[in-house]
């Protein structure tokens, strides 16, 4: 797990300011193949920030992201190329309003990659029969509920077929009993080996599912390790206190 | 007669109203297409983060929304666009006097789509071009095309401006039928309901299309 070569994301004293807002302040950490990290910590301490800067949606002010080992921030670094290969689910979903679910799954594959669009069609219809959504293929977001909506998008991030899957808090939004099916979609990707990093507040999935869970405050990575060690047994004062207030 | 008002004149004159009419029509249509034209563009420069070229299109769009239209027509008719027909002139002002407005519909149409929509776009690897074409722009037509209908409807009334130049459109033959006939009131009413039917069907029509794209929302 920890050998070199399997790292997929690798990241060096990573800072960004907002202005004269230092939200992330010197961030290191490897994503290997495979893994699932899960990261948590209190709002504003940088943990989602952290997750945009890996596919750049915002771009660091400092330090350095490497993917194989070459650098994003590099001027002859493809950006659109490269999230072709980083997916992502946002907390509010963001499903293209003036789609169709069938089509909100396709539009990637067919625009970006160029893909056959028989095929294409094919594999968007296994995908959202995955995620339970085989029924909704002709309706429109505005008519799904959220949970259904987060279903819709996590189908449209695999037809890109990712490398990796970066997660901002994708249950925060949803209705306590909606957040189930969309954490068992989760489980279930982790459990077909799909590289995943999840900023979550969810402990009993960060628990279970996670490799590793990282705790972010105030900027930098606090604490990390094995979730069942860190969630137990917190070596540092900052995770206590978090951990005591979330369980 | 008709309450007392005398409508004769038509029988006479009728054509003239046909030949205003038909110049208001081509008016609005040819400003229609270079205003949207024109003023799309400026309005999608101004939603980018180009701090020059939006501070300049901005200083544009607010010098023309404080002149009035009569004024700019004179300016560009005897200063400006000497060389241009008449009937070109007008719809030069015109076009420049509706595009400040619908630079400034399709910016606020723009910026009312979500920024999430954008972020998703560009999460699957779409250029930002990609993005706006199936994504922003889809849904921001939706967003202006109201404020566009009646951008549309105060064109086709504005084009009565034009008739200060002497350009032969309703306004101008209808006041060539109230000299012709010595009648002040009636000839004006048959341009009034005219103008309004004109603009009404236009009303309808858009509705129409306005229906069918929010059947998803």
């Amino acid at each position: 797990m920890t050998d070199e070569k399997d790292v997929v994301i690798q990241v060096k004293g990573l800072k960004k300011h907002f202005g004269n807002l230092e939200v992330l302040k010197g961030v290191d950490i490897d994503i290997h193949k495979g893994e699932v990290v899960v990261v948590i910590g209190p709002s504003g301490s940088g943990k989602s920030t952290f997750l945009r800067c890996l596919n750049l949606l915002e771009t660091p002010t400092d330090g350095d992201i490497l993917y194989h080992g070459q650098s994003i921030l590099d001027k002859s670094m493809k950006i659109d190329k490269y999230r072709e290969k980083i997916g992502m689910v946002f907390q509010l979903f963001n499903l293209f309003e003036n789609l169709s679910v069938l089509k909100n799954v396709t539009i990637g594959p067919l625009k970006v990659l160029k893909a056959d669009p028989a095929a294409t069609e094919q594999k968007a219809r296994e995908l959202l029969k995955r995620v339970g959504l085989e029924s909704k293929v002709d309706a429109y977001p505005s008519q799904l509920s959220g949970g259904q909506k987060q279903r819709v998008a996590i189908a449209r991030t695999l037809a890109m077929d990712p490398e990796v899957i970066l997660f901002d808090e994708a249950t925060s939004a949803l209705d306590p009993e909606m957040v189930g099916e969309v954490l068992q979609i989760m489980r279930q990707l982790a459990k077909d080996g799909m590289t995943m990093v999840v900023v979550t507040h969810e402990m009993g999935f960060a628990r279970e599912v996670g490799d590793r869970v990282v705790f972010m405050d105030g900027g930098y990575i606090v604490e990390e390790g094995n979730p069942r060690d860190v969630i137990k047994n917190p070596q540092h004062q900052r995770t206590k206190d978090f951990l005591s207030k979330m369980l | 007669m008709f309450l007392g008002l005398n409508f004769t004149f038509l029988g006479k004159y009728w054509f003239y109203y046909v030949d205003g009419a038909k110049v208001t029509l081509e008016l609005a249509f040819w400003t229609l297409i270079f205003a949207t034209i024109l003023g799309v563009f400026m309005g999608m420069i101004r939603v980018q983060n180009y701090k020059i070229v939006s501070s300049v299109i901005d200083g544009w769009i607010n010098f023309i929304r404080g002149v009035p239209v009569m004024v700019q027509i004179f300016i560009i008719y005897y200063g400006i666009a000497t060389q241009l027909p008449q009937f070109w002139a007008a719809v030069l002002s015109l076009t420049i006097n509706s595009s400040v407005y619908i630079a400034e519909h399709t910016r606020a149409g723009m910026q009312a789509v979500n920024k999430g929509q954008m972020e998703a776009a560009r999460c699957i690897g779409m250029s930002n071009f990609q993005g706006y074409w199936y994504i922003i722009i889809p849904q921001a037509i939706k967003n202006i095309l109201p404020s566009l209908v009646n951008e549309f409807i105060l064109l086709i009334k504005n084009t009565s401006i034009v008739s200060v130049i002497a350009l032969h459109e309703l306004t101008y033959t209808s006041n060539s039928v109230r000299a012709n006939t010595f009648l002040a009131f009636e000839p004006l009413i048959v341009t009034a309901v005219i103008y309004f039917v004109m603009t009404y069907i236009l009303k309808k029509l858009v509705g129409v299309l306005e229906r069918k794209l929010h059947e998803h929302d």
